[in-house]
């Protein structure tokens, strides 16, 4: 590990050069990742402010952020993205709770599984989309439509993360736990949960990142407010640097959702190995 | 008491897995069962532990019938099953749940010194030895002070000396409450290093084949050439449980039997 630090840092207090590397390599990590689209935006903004494009189809990053600040500036920014947060949380809370109370269920008891998994198996291999047409005769074209896909789209991967967690419980955690006499509700407090937790998280991540993914394209296909609309709008205007700006502030939304339920989740996860390991340690 | 009364055990699949096992072993008494692979042993420990229920016979632990896990007995398995996101006192003190937190912290505090892992206590299971978190598993059964305490091969995952330096501490942790110990093992060092008697089984059906008393003080010098006479009569006697040819003895015959036919 030290032999990695640079020769200065060897030199420095044991305490501090131990702590050195690791500090850096923590630091170090995400800004490689940056590096990449860090250039390219950098050479597209050379390229277009040195003339040899005119970059009207693809906008540099300047343009595009000052569209994100003329948009936060006309407070149109908020309320687009307020519309979309609230559709993706809306949506969001329906499918996990869904997902979780059927998943939970199908995953305990085997007869449930039994009568309810293949339906739920046949639904999911239905493309989603083509719910839409249906949900916009059922429920009409404004939210409600909206907020039934995306919770959908959530439903699903919860639904399989929870069975699966449940389903895949070590037995002989479950025996320990029989052996120390722990009823029902004990058994699912002090051995079920903890042991499907690591699993769940995994599932609402994935079932947040769908929830994002259907939110566009409920917002594709008739909104009138909203990062979708934003998109849309954008193409139909024929202004590339709003549909880029949609595009940077869904890419931000994403990241910061998901880090949300990461954070939210890790003082439960610290036990776990993996966990630990992608937390640079 | 632990009384052992014609217990059998046919699978659903219909493998005959014990028949008719019966034996009744003292309080306090170390108990050790060998045998060849697949005679019944973690059968007929599992039904001990009330895990399993017997297809006939009965076990009775002090003129109560054990059907289902109970709070005086505690079971030990190959693995140390500790529960991976519980600290190592937390594990220890899973069994406690009923006490106050203050009586609970002082037990699992006065485990952990007497296991000699008092300084991991903070730490994850993940980041124990197999011997220590072995330890670990041994102290989380006895801290609820269990009158019977079955260990199914605890120390065969263990590298040989971890194992001896196991073998003695179990021996140290027993003698502050003197416990029952059923111990199923494949090491035959082992059995008479702990055990005041050993219980040899043979296979199809899984049957109780002969008893040894290990007639030796504590602690055994397992250098000593009685430790070796006595070594090689549970080996003559292993050996002879997996030969066909050799009828079963007295042993098998629970009370009751032989007035069948
Ligand atoms: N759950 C089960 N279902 C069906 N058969 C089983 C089951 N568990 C064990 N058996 C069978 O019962 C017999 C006894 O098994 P058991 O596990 O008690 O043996 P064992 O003496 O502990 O063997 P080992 O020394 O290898 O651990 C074996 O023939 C085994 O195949
Ligand atoms: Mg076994």
């Amino acid at each position: 590990m030290t032999s990695d630090a640079p020769v200065l840092q060897q030199t420095l207090e044991p305490a501090e050069s131990t702590a050195a590397p690791s500090r850096a390599a923590h630091y170090a990590r995400p800004l490689l990742g940056i590096l990449l689209p860090l250039t390219l935006a950098l050479g597209w903004e050379l390229v277009v402010w040195s003339g040899w494009s005119n970059g009207r189809l693809v906008p540099p990053p300047s343009r595009v952020f000052a569209t994100i600040a003329d948009l936060a500036r006309s407070g149109e920014l908020i309320r687009h993205v307020a519309a979309t947060l609230w559709r993706v949380g809306l949506g969001f809370a329906f499918g996990v709770v869904a997902g979780t109370v059927l998943g939970a269920i199908s995953g305990y008891w085997s007869l449930a599984r039994r009568l309810l998994d293949p339906t739920v198996q046949a639904l999911r291999a239905i493309p989603s989309l083509a719910w839409v047409p249906l949900f916009i005769l059922w429920l009409g074209i404004f939210e409600t439509s909206k907020i039934a896909l995306i919770a959908v789209g959530v439903f699903f991967p919860v639904y399989l993360g929870v069975m699966g967690a449940i389903l895949s419980v070590d037995r002989k955690i479950v025996e320990v736990g029989r052996t120390f006499r722990l009823s029902g509700f004990a058994m699912i407090r002090r051995i079920l949960l903890p042991a499907v937790l690591p699993a769940y998280v995994v599932s609402l991540r994935v079932g947040l990142g769908l929830g994002w993914m259907f939110v566009v394209a409920a917002e594709l296909i008739g909104a009138s407010e909203g990062l979708g609309y934003l998109l849309l709008d954008g193409q139909q205007l024929g202004k590339p640097a709003q549909i880029l700006a949609a595009i940077v502030i869904f890419a931000i939304l994403g990241k910061l959702t998901d880090w949300l339920i990461e954070i939210a989740a890790a003082p439960f996860l610290r036990w776990q190995d993996a966990f630990s390991r992608a937390r640079g340690a | 008491m632990l009384a052992l009364d014609r217990v059998s055990k046919i699978y659903p699949n219909g493998v005959e897995a014990l028949a008719r096992f019966s034996a009744e072993i003292r309080q306090g008494e170390i108990i050790a069962i060998i045998g060849g692979s697949g005679c019944g042993k973690s059968t007929l420990l599992r039904a001990i532990a009330g895990l399993d229920r017997a297809s006939s016979g009965t076990v009775t632990l002090d003129d109560e019938a054990i059907t289902s896990p109970h709070a005086k007995i505690g079971i030990i398995f190959q693995e140390p099953r500790l529960l991976p996101w519980l600290s190592v006192a937390d594990n220890i003190g899973f069994g406690l749940a009923d006490l106050p937190a203050a009586e609970r912290r002082e037990k699992v505090a006065r485990a952990l010194e007497r296991v000699g892992l008092a300084d991991k206590a903070q730490a994850w299971p993940r980041e124990l030895s197999g011997g220590q978190a072995q330890r670990v598993a041994i102290a989380r059964s006895l801290v609820p002070q269990p009158e019977v305490l079955l260990l199914d091969e605890p120390f065969s995952a263990l590298d040989a000396f971890t194992r001896r330096d196991l073998q003695d501490h179990l021996l140290d942790l027993w003698a502050d409450t003197r416990p029952t110990l059923i111990l199923v093992t494949h090491d035959v060092d082992e059995a008479v290093v702990l055990a005041d008697r050993v219980l040899v089984m043979r296979p199809r059906p899984g049957r109780l084949f002969d008893q040894i008393e290990i007639n030796l003080g504590r602690p055994r010098d397992r250098n000593a050439p009685l430790f070796e006479n006595f070594k090689r009569s549970v080996l003559t006697s292993l050996d002879r449980s997996l030969d066909r040819n050799v009828p079963d003895r007295d042993a098998t015959q629970g009370p009751g039997q032989a007035m069948w036919w």
